[in-house]
């Protein structure tokens, strides 16, 4: 019993329910939402370090026993991504300070944060499948609003998609949830995962393993993207940060899993599809970026191709390339944050995101101009940075398993072809923005990006810090990895008492 | 037009206090039986808005003058501090204890900090619900006029 477990959780969601009540006083609410995060992101380092020294935390809430209560649980995996969360959510709330505008500060802005926050946290925590469902739904039901906060025409017919496809996709998780307890009789995921070894992954759970797949595929835009370029390029840069950062990476957490803890006997069916799945959404997803010409659908395009590389890790399903996948996870939180806070910086200058109406940026802001190129090589894994190291890990294990498979040389031809993508796509920002001939003078730019920097600066630091730290970072991901790939860790530690 | 609902007013003074007194009890009788502070809360809110559709939104306004959205969050507040209250005992999050106590009129009677809890949900839902009641006969008194 740890009752430090839940408040990644309660904390924000205190800070929010406080922010509700004192409305009106903007200064107030500004000042909560940088403790309570930073108070989360210490918890959350606190979390890892006890994980890392003595294994797996738990909390059965109530005091009811595991497969019968609801429990929350801190793996590695689940500890790296609340530090993740924790950094990305402070630095994103610094931004929004000089961003975001007085109307959606007064409309509950900051405190829908921490209510998606409270989502995300949730998720990774919850050792309860039903559970995972509610706080997916807590992290949805903020982003509806800040999706549709303000109230612009394109922000309006985006949010109306949005909240289709993914009621849809919610109605989806709890059809399969019903499935599956009916199959087996639990919600409990590490119950859930004695009982689908026990039953033997057979036909009818294959199936309802797919359809878990398809519903995290919506969640975490994996191949079932259509939605996702639209949606992210529609609110304000900071919102579509924290979207890109970690909504999306939910859905790969929960895909990570579905697929390591509990639907892991078939992998014949289930990672293949997983892999032409990556493979198809790193390419269309490429595809996508280098085909625009706006600055915002580019960085969402950029998202996808993201997502597909992760989960070609995951499909790969080897100890290295586990590892790598939960390291170019970490990396992407970090990086797309970085992405859309220095796109967003660059549209409030020039005043739109189109790339035909800006050029020769770096004159009078060099300092953007280099962070934008550090964050563009890091995505495309260029050595010291921080993309490197996952993916060497997740292309070198595709070629190693392509022996025995033909199939894992595509998958890694085609993540080294994404990495192109991301690159031209990329440059072509920085080429046309930032190089040629100045278009506009400094009186003549839409706006200032003080206080923009600062926050980015930060994100490019933990940037190379992820690169050139990775000697540091390896064993708390090599241990993460571990645990994801031997189920009997963690049902140890949430079902202990009762087998 | 104007239209007469003496008679609608009149049960409604009389239903209000009924329908008020079978929240109650629906709220008590969920800690051992069907009921909770969420159907409490709902009941409550249904007296409220049977008010809304007798009477109309400007008397219920200046009757409840305040933010109901305030309301929900304080409740959520109650319930989540409620379970926090474990911390100090080195419990589980959201653990309950109870106790039987000899109160002066009730005799024996079972206090439990999950009443407390329960308050808190009330509060939330009441607050929702009534926030939404009021959020949509605005729009339709825009509409009208």
């Amino acid at each position: 019993m740890n009752n430090f477990v839940v408040l990644p959780l309660l904390i924000p969601l205190l800070a929010g329910l406080f922010m509700i009540i004192f409305r009106k006083n903007t200064i107030l609410q500004r000042w909560l939402s940088v403790i309570s995060f930073v108070l989360t992101t210490l918890v959350a380092l606190y979390l890892l370090r006890q994980v890392f020294n003595q294994g797996i935390q738990i909390v059965n809430l109530g005091g009811w026993q595991a497969p019968f209560g609801i429990v929350f649980v801190v793996d590695m995996l689940s500890a790296l991504l609340l530090v993740t969360t924790g950094i990305v959510s402070t630095l994103c709330v610094l931004y929004a300070f000089n961003s975001i505008g007085k109307e959606r500060e007064g409309f509950y802005f900051y405190p829908l944060l921490q209510f998606l926050i409270v989502g995300v946290n949730g998720s990774f925590l919850t050792g309860d499948i039903f559970n995972l469902f509610v706080c997916f739904e807590v992290m949805l039901l903020s982003s509806y609003v800040l999706l549709s906060l303000g109230g612009t025409k394109l922000q309006l017919k985006e949010t109306i998609k949005y909240v289709l496809i993914n009621t849809l996709s919610s109605t989806l998780f709890v059809v399969a949830i019903a499935y599956l307890y009916a199959v087996v009789g639990t919600l409990n995921m590490a119950h859930l995962s004695v009982r689908v070894a026990e039953a033997g992954q057979t036909g009818f759970l294959t199936v309802v393993a797919i359809f878990f797949l398809i519903v995290f595929s919506l969640k975490a835009a994996l191949f079932l993207y259509f939605w996702l370029p639209g949606a992210y390029s529609a609110p304000p840069p900071v919102i579509a940060a924290i979207f890109g950062a970690l909504l999306t990476k939910v859905g790969i957490y929960a895909l990570f899993r579905m697929f390591t803890l509990i639907f892991y006997h078939q992998p014949e069916i289930t990672h293949i599809l997983l892999g032409i799945l990556a493979a198809l959404t790193m390419v269309l997803g490429g595809l996508g970026a280098i085909a625009q010409k706006d600055i915002r659908y580019i960085l969402s395009y950029n998202v996808i191709i993201g997502v597909g590389f992760i989960i070609s890790g995951l499909a790969i399903f080897t100890p290295k390339a586990v590892i790598g996948a939960v390291y170019y996870l970490i990396h992407d939180m970090a990086m797309k944050a970085l992405l859309f806070l220095l796109g967003g910086a660059i549209m409030t200058i020039v005043g739109s995101g189109k790339l035909k109406e800006m050029g020769g940026l770096i004159r009078n802001h060099p300092l953007l101009g280099w962070m934008f190129l550090i964050a563009t090589l890091s995505l495309a894994g260029i050595p010291p940075l921080s993309g490197f190291v996952g993916k060497v890990l997740i292309i070198e294990e595709g070629l190693a398993k392509g022996g025995t498979n033909a199939s894992f040389y595509w998958l890694a031809a085609l993540g080294l072809f994404s990495s192109f993508l991301v690159l031209y796509s990329l440059l072509k920002i920085f080429i046309n923005g930032f190089w040629g001939e100045t278009l506009l003078s400094e009186d003549m730019e839409k706006g200032s990006t003080k206080g923009l920097l600062l926050p980015c600066a930060l994100l490019v630091a933990i940037g190379i810090f992820l690169g050139v730290g990775a000697e540091w970072i390896y064993p708390y991901i090599e241990q993460a990895a571990t645990s994801m790939l031997n189920p009997n860790i963690y049902i140890e530690a949430v079902l202990g008492e009762v087998i | 037009m104007k239209v007469n609902n003496v008679i609608l007013q009149t049960v409604t003074k009389v239903a209000t206090y009924i329908i008020l007194t079978f929240a109650i009890y629906l709220f008590l009788a969920g800690h051992h039986n069907p009921g909770g502070g969420f159907i409490g809360g709902l009941v409550i809110a249904s007296a409220v808005a049977l008010l809304v559709l007798v009477y109309d939104v400007k008397t219920l306004k200046a009757v409840f003058p305040f933010d109901f959205k305030i309301l929900a969050a304080v409740g959520v507040l109650i319930a989540v501090v409620t379970g926090m209250g474990s911390f100090v005992f080195g419990k589980p999050f959201l653990s309950q204890s109870f106790g039987y106590f000899n109160l002066p009129i009730f005799g024996e009677t079972e206090l439990a900090t999950a009443v407390i809890f329960d308050v808190g949900v009330a509060l939330a839902v009441l607050g929702t619900a009534l926030s939404i009641i009021f959020t949509i006969s605005e729009d339709i008194s825009l509409w009208k006029h």
